[in-house]
């Protein structure tokens, strides 16, 4: 199975780890990234009021040339994944929005939400299937308890999002087990981690982190795993008053699948 | 402009309808940032359907939203309170010199771990 492929901005910099895991444990499960070629940032955050147009024509340029190559698009940043997603919907759903973007890009052939945009987790799920994974699995991460951290980008707004229950979700949970640990169920695994608040409001993002790495810990976890660079940040940074460790989905996939070298270090460290 | 034009203003650009809300308080409920701000987010619904759109321009309150979906998820007659929260900012930040945010703001924000991601997004918040 091939897919367009697109890391975003902080998967080329910052969130390397996130990248180089995913390209590396798709490899050991025969799936083809091919990367778009000159993609754009999505602009980071999804805007939320329907008369912002430009702010979202990126996000269309990047869906219309994973259609021209005929595939899926991949993506593995919570937040890239948002905001594709969502533009894809409006694109389907906001006549307005559509012709609008469509003039403005003047593409090659008009561009009107036929690409599916997946995320890792559900390529996971769908095109290898958790059952497969699991066969694959030569690290399993036997007695280890795992707290999926959710977040906001990845559930919300479920009725466009649809990757799971947006209120209890289990996707995440199920790669845990697919991967031979245990998973945590803690009740702010769906909330927010401060997000971009911590370049305005630092004390606000230290407090959401801290609740969030708190609740994880109370339910046991010994260590948290996330989808975004942003959640990694603050649960690292800002989340001053624990010391669990949190480290990307894809790191723990490489491990257990064995395509993690010996010595590598972790983002967090 | 007077209270009624700022407020089929502010609902022209969220292209939500604040008077479908309910007053479940459950956007309030549900906000992480609720304690940072003064107006929260069930009233800036009802401020909004009163046209009192002139102290959430000028409140903090704006700039204290996480765009985490919470309340847009939550809210049972999908009024979906953040987008008048970010329409109220857009109101404010599209105006020549508003700007919250400035790229000279920056380099003592940075430390060598911060991801673009939050740089990118807070200019896309706080800056046109």
């Amino acid at each position: 199975m091939t897919y367009s492929y697109y890391p975003g901005c902080t998967l080329r910099t910052k969130a390397k780890k996130l990248d180089t895991y995913a390209r590396r444990s798709a490899e050991a499960l025969g799936i083809n990234l091919e990367e778009i070629e000159q993609w754009q940032c999505c602009g980071g955050v999804y805007p939320s009021v329907s008369d912002e147009i430009a702010t979202r024509l990126s996000s269309v340029r990047t869906l219309a040339q994973a259609k021209k190559a005929g595939n899926e698009l991949l993506t593995v940043c919570s937040a890239c994944h948002n905001v594709l997603k969502r533009t894809n919907a409006d694109i389907i759903s906001d006549a307005d929005f559509n012709f609008r973007a469509n003039n403005y890009l003047e593409l090659d052939e008009r561009y009107n939400g036929e690409t599916k945009v997946v995320h890792y987790i559900e390529m996971l799920r769908d095109a290898v299937g958790f059952d497969e994974l699991k066969k694959k699995v030569v690290n399993p991460f036997k007695g280890k308890k795992i707290a999926a951290y959710y977040g906001c980008l990845l559930l919300r707004p479920g009725n466009v999002m649809q990757f799971d229950d947006p209120e209890n979700p289990s996707i995440m949970e199920d790669l845990i087990r697919a991967l031979g640990g245990e998973p945590v169920i803690y009740p702010f695994r769906n909330e927010c981690c401060g997000g971009y608040i911590t370049l305005e409001d630092k004390s606000l993002a230290q407090k959401r982190s801290n609740k969030v790495l708190a609740s994880a810990q109370e339910k046991g976890a010994d260590m948290v795993i996330t989808a975004c660079p942003l959640c990694m940040y603050n649960l690292v940074k800002n989340g001053t008053e624990h010391d669990l460790p949190v480290y990307y989905f894809t790191e723990l996939l490489a491990d257990a699948l064995g395509v993690k070298q010996e010595g590598e270090g972790q983002d967090n460290e | 402009m007077n209270n009624e034009q700022l407020r089929d203003e502010i609902i022209r650009i969220s292209g939500t309808n604040p008077s479908k809300c309910m007053k479940c308080g459950k956007c309030s409920g549900t906000c992480p940032a609720y304690e940072e701000m003064e107006y929260h987010p069930h009233q800036f619904v009802s401020m909004v359907q009163k046209g009192d759109i002139e102290p959430l321009l000028e409140s903090k309150s704006i700039f204290k939203c996480l765009t985490c979906f919470a309340c847009v998820e939550r809210c049972p007659r999908s009024v979906e309170p953040g987008k008048l929260v970010e329409a109220v900012r857009l109101m404010l930040i599209r105006q020549k010199g508003a700007n919250h945010f400035d790229a000279e703001d920056l380099p003592c924000l940075v430390d060598d771990d911060l991801p673009q991601q939050a740089v990118v997004s807070a200019f896309r918040k706080y800056s046109k």
